[in-house]
């Protein structure tokens, strides 16, 4: 037997390889140093996922493949490694405040949102099924520590193990798909998977419905949804803004590469799970979120409806769709970031504060800060010419184009109930009486809450570089 | 000759004041002072470049003018802006009326900054609306106003502020995204959502009927048409005396201006079977509308129910599909444009005075306000459709493009005529005349200087059109008659087609 040094080549990993021994080695600095190097630790964590971003647009263009297949680096994966290590750098600048707390001074932080990232980066180039098991696994163990970080915390404590344990039975009906697919077409391997894959046979089928629900909590739509609201509030709040960035970006990428490349024979039988699925959370995301008091919790319902969103897109299995996935998920991080550092910067007297009401009259006593989050919200909403705007226009055009036409038609009229309670937060801002001036904004956060602010303004003015690159990274797929 | 991008310019003009605005700071007075200033030299401005699109439009042309290209979203979605006769005279409704916005704010006291922000960035979205010819283009500046229409009504408006900015923003949101999904529908069919190509492109029928019923969603609840118009009383009550102009002259014709634009020539089929619905709600309006405007005991709100009536008359006569009719349909909302403008401010003046809208709380204001009294009376009579003020025109023009197509709408709509009669002098005489016995009323004041300097021009405009309707009527014409007869080609060749089978 020769060993096939052509088809294991190191050269497409090498991104993933540098993240992997620089987090060894800031671990090794932790664990010799002590907490005092927290600050460091983190610094030198940021540096480094800077220089795997560096790194991966240095790789050769075009499609590479190794270890026989099972990693692949696209202009899809390339697209989305990007987006997912911007999503866990702003993740560790929004952190400094929570980690700068003498309490909480644990350097394991940024090394568990390393790896995370790591297998965020896996899951993505993943081209079969033991490679994304594994990329999912190394995210979401990393994800569930990072959950109850803040140890002292019954609620944040509460909130990773509710993670943990729904999320280990995802994986293990993750498995059981992965298993029975595996069984009835004799390959791991999307490729191999989608060549066997033509009839819809009920085994067949099974497994795709398993693969479907274990990656369904991930991205966490309906009816895998339970655990969103109460991990979003739990969590400390930059391990929400976490949650709700970078590893969706992962696993909807997993999602898209799964369905589009190893099931196209059986579109049909997953497309009807997909509509489901976007219908049943865009309704929820709108619905359940009219009630929320917590600012934290509305964001997971929140988050609920926007993947709804991004799903309807996907539903539509065309280059287009994909296309409007990739628009909707840049659009939906950053939108979603830039709320998150608003959060963070909620504060009075030291305090966090997390209910609606405290917002009120922001608009006076902090004008700018309101005046970025009003445009965040209404891009949230879906209102033209904000960025949210062009990313609904993407997937309900795909799906349109696709004649999913009950699909488009519950999705935009969800939208609207969707929106009447992000008006509400702008109507506390704004309308209401202001409460004391918070606390002077730091640095970090006011700088990505007006550069999330500024793109989701200025969006309109520029698309096309974005929507080009998205274009091309969707056929990639295809 | 230089072709410098005059109709972008007088878009986003506003925008560049408004960013003026925004970085102009200091100590409050001053700051307010400033806004104030620079809000209405901005708009003074842009009123003067928009007056240069008139002087170089040539009204013997069809198609459109001034057009702007320019690669935007992708290759079949693009940046491309022109005006032609259908669109010119909102374009310059737009930029005439919003100097005296400002005149009529310039006693706003609270975040003035913003307010005055609010208005220009309004001022950029609706002119875009008026001259976009892409319909992504014009989906994005529709739609836009939404967002500083939502913060005038709940920033500065009355005490139910924020029921009626909620219910002016979702109502509009529900229309709009039907439409938006039409829009998608369209660009799937044609390839580009490229109006005037789309005006070439012929959408197959069950298309049509869809895609019709999506736009209508949106124009209809936009105009506003009975029975969706239930948000806009409520918006025109809270909303600051402006942003009642804005609303009532410019954000209501963006929906006739719709009809217009999209429905009529891009599916003509379906506006031909449709035609009797819109008859059908536009008699509604015209008379439940008009005797809702009876029992009301606001100014405003009563005011309010006679655009919705006076809009009636508005989409009867688009959908007639005369020329009589659609140009009838477009004087009618441009003399709607001014004459309601024109009431809103008359209600704001006395409202700044007393603070107070209700009918009841009034009287015998002739006996300290004479001024005040001729111009109410002269508008009342505009809205009322006296012969010799603008008012007349328009519904006169509806009517006789009506009678053509349906005889028993005419009729019906006629009756409107009279009830408009009823309410407006009611009104009139319960505010204006009668003994002037209420204390509170004693000591009032006529118009100031600056209130004149808001109603006077529109008064020269009412009865200038009143009497002499050529200048707005031959900047359509030609866009008119071309529209009706692509319109008319289109339902002949089906009829005919029908006939042969």
């Amino acid at each position: 037997m020769s060993f096939e040094t052509a088809g294991y080549q190191l050269t497409p990993v090498l991104p993933e390889l540098v993240l992997a021994v620089g987090s060894m080695a800031l671990l090794m600095l932790g664990a010799y140093r002590g907490q005092g190097t927290t600050k460091a630790v983190t610094t030198l964590a940021v540096v480094l996922l800077i220089a795997t971003g560096v790194i991966e647009l240095l790789l050769p263009a075009g499609k590479l493949t190794t270890f026989g297949g099972s990693f692949i680096v696209d202009d899809f994966a390339r697209f989305l490694k990007i987006l997912a290590l911007i999503g866990s750098v702003v993740t560790l600048i929004l952190s400094a405040e929570f980690l700068s707390d003498p309490s909480r001074r644990i350097f394991e932080y940024s090394i568990l949102v390393l790896l995370s990232t790591l297998g965020m980066m896996v899951l993505i180039s993943a081209g079969d099924l033991i490679s994304l098991y594994l990329g999912l696994e190394l995210m979401s163990l990393a994800l569930y520590v990072v959950a109850s970080s803040h140890r002292d915390n019954a609620k944040s404590t509460e909130a990773g193990l509710k993670y943990f344990v729904l999320g280990a039975l995802s994986s293990g009906m993750l498995l059981y798909g992965a298993s029975l697919i595996y069984g009835f077409t004799g390959t791991v391997s999307f490729a191999g998977i989608a060549a066997a894959a033509n009839e819809p046979s009920i085994g067949l089928v099974f497994g795709l419905v398993f693969l479907l629900a274990g990656l369904c909590f991930k991205i966490s739509v309906v009816p895998f949804h339970m655990w969103t609201p109460d991990v979003y509030e739990g969590a400390p709040t930059p391990v929400t803004a976490f949650f709700a960035s970078a590893p969706k970006v992962a696993a909807l990428a997993v999602l898209t590469r799964a369905t589009l490349t190893a099931f196209p024979g059986i579109l049909s039988q997953w497309q009807q799970i997909l509509v489901f699925v976007a219908i049943a959370s865009m309704a929820l995301g709108a619905f359940a979120a009219i009630g929320q008091q917590n600012i934290k919790r509305l964001m997971a319902y929140s988050s609920i409806g926007h993947m709804g969103f991004a799903l309807v897109g996907l539903a539509a299995g065309t280059p287009e769709g994909a296309q409007g996935v990739l628009v909707y998920i840049v659009i939906y991080v950053t939108m979603t970031l830039g709320s998150f550092a608003v959060i963070l910067a909620m504060k009075r007297g030291g305090q966090n504060f997390e209910n609606i009401g405290d917002f009120a009259g922001l608009s006076r006593t902090n004008p700018t800060l309101a005046f970025f989050f009003a445009m965040l919200l209404f891009s949230l909403a879906g209102v033209p010419p904000l960025a949210g705007f062009f990313a609904k226009w993407y997937v309900f055009a795909a799906a349109i184009k696709a004649n999913l036409f009950t699909l488009a038609v519950i999705g935009v009229l969800s939208s609207v109930v969707g929106a009447y309670y992000y008006l509400a937060i702008i109507k506390v801002m704004y309308f209401d009486e202001p409460l004391t001036k918070l606390d002077p904004v730091r640095v970090e956060l006011g700088a990505v809450v007006t550069i999330a602010g500024l793109f989701n303004i200025l969006f309109f003015a520029y698309p096309g570089p974005l929507v080009s690159m998205a274009s091309a990274a969707a056929k990639s797929l295809f | 000759m230089t072709t410098w991008p005059i109709l972008s310019v007088v878009t986003f003009l506003p925008l560049v004041g408004a960013l003026l605005v925004y970085v102009s700071r200091g100590d409050d007075e001053a700051a307010q002072r400033n806004s104030r200033w620079i809000a209405l030299w901005t708009t003074v401005i842009t009123f003067a470049v928009s007056l240069i699109l008139i002087a170089r439009f040539d009204p013997s042309v069809a198609d459109f003018q001034f057009v702007e290209k320019a690669p935007w979203l992708a290759n079949t979605i693009t940046y491309h802006m022109g005006v032609d006769g259908i669109s010119l005279p909102f374009v310059i409704l737009t930029t005439a009326l919003m100097p005296f916005c400002i005149i009529a704010s310039w006693k706003v006291t609270s975040r003035v900054r913003e307010y005055m922000i609010a208005f220009l960035v309004l001022e950029t979205l609706m002119v875009g609306t008026f001259s976009a010819l892409d319909l992504v283009l014009f989906y994005l500046f529709f739609e836009g106003g939404l967002i500083p229409m939502f913060l005038i009504i709940g920033v500065w408006g009355g005490p139910r502020r924020v029921y009626a900015s909620f219910k002016f923003f979702l109502y509009t949101l529900l229309g709009s995204v039907l439409m938006l999904l039409a829009i998608m529908a369209l660009y799937w069919n044609g390839g580009t959502t490229d109006i005037p190509t789309l005006m070439h492109t012929t959408v197959p029928r069950s298309l049509q009927t869809w895609a019709w019923l999506a736009f209508f969603a949106s124009f209809a609840v936009k105009m506003p048409m009975w029975p969706v118009h239930t948000w806009l009383p409520d918006a025109h009550v809270e909303a600051p005396t402006a942003g009642s102009v804005i609303l009532a002259a410019i954000l209501l014709k963006m929906g006739g201006y719709g009809f217009l634009r999209f429905s009529l020539p891009m599916f003509p089929l379906a506006s031909h079977d449709f035609a009797p619905l819109i008859f059908t709600l536009s008699v509604v309006a015209i008379v439940y509308t008009s005797l809702v405007a009876l029992m009301q005991e606001d100014m405003k709100k009563l005011i309010a129910y006679s655009s919705v009536a006076h809009m009636g008359f508005v989409t009867m006569g688009i959908f007639a599909g005369t020329i009589q009719g659609v140009a009838g349909g477009v004087f009618q909302m441009i003399s709607h444009g001014i004459v309601s403008g024109a009431l809103f401010l008359c209600v704001g003046i006395v409202y700044d005075r007393m603070h107070t809208r209700e009918i009841a709380a009034y009287g015998g204001l002739v006996n300290r306000m004479p001024l005040y009294a001729l111009v109410f009376m002269i508008f009342t009579m505009a809205n009322v459709g006296l012969p010799g003020t603008s008012g007349f025109v328009g519904e006169f023009m509806t009517l006789l493009g009506t009678f053509r197509m349906s005889i028993t709408t005419a009729v019906f709509a006629s009756l409107g005529v009279i009830l408009s009669a009823a309410y407006a002098l009611w009104l009139y005489r319960k505010v204006v005349f009668g003994p002037l016995v209420k204390p509170s009323l004693m000591s009032i004041k006529d118009l100031t200087f600056r209130e004149g300097l808001t109603l006077f021009p529109l008064v020269a405009l009412t009865i200038l059109f009143g009497v002499y309707p050529k200048p707005v009527l031959d900047m359509s014409a030609a866009s008119v008659q071309q529209l009706v007869n692509n319109y008319n080609t289109a339902v002949t060749a089906v009829k005919a087609a029908a006939l042969l089978q």
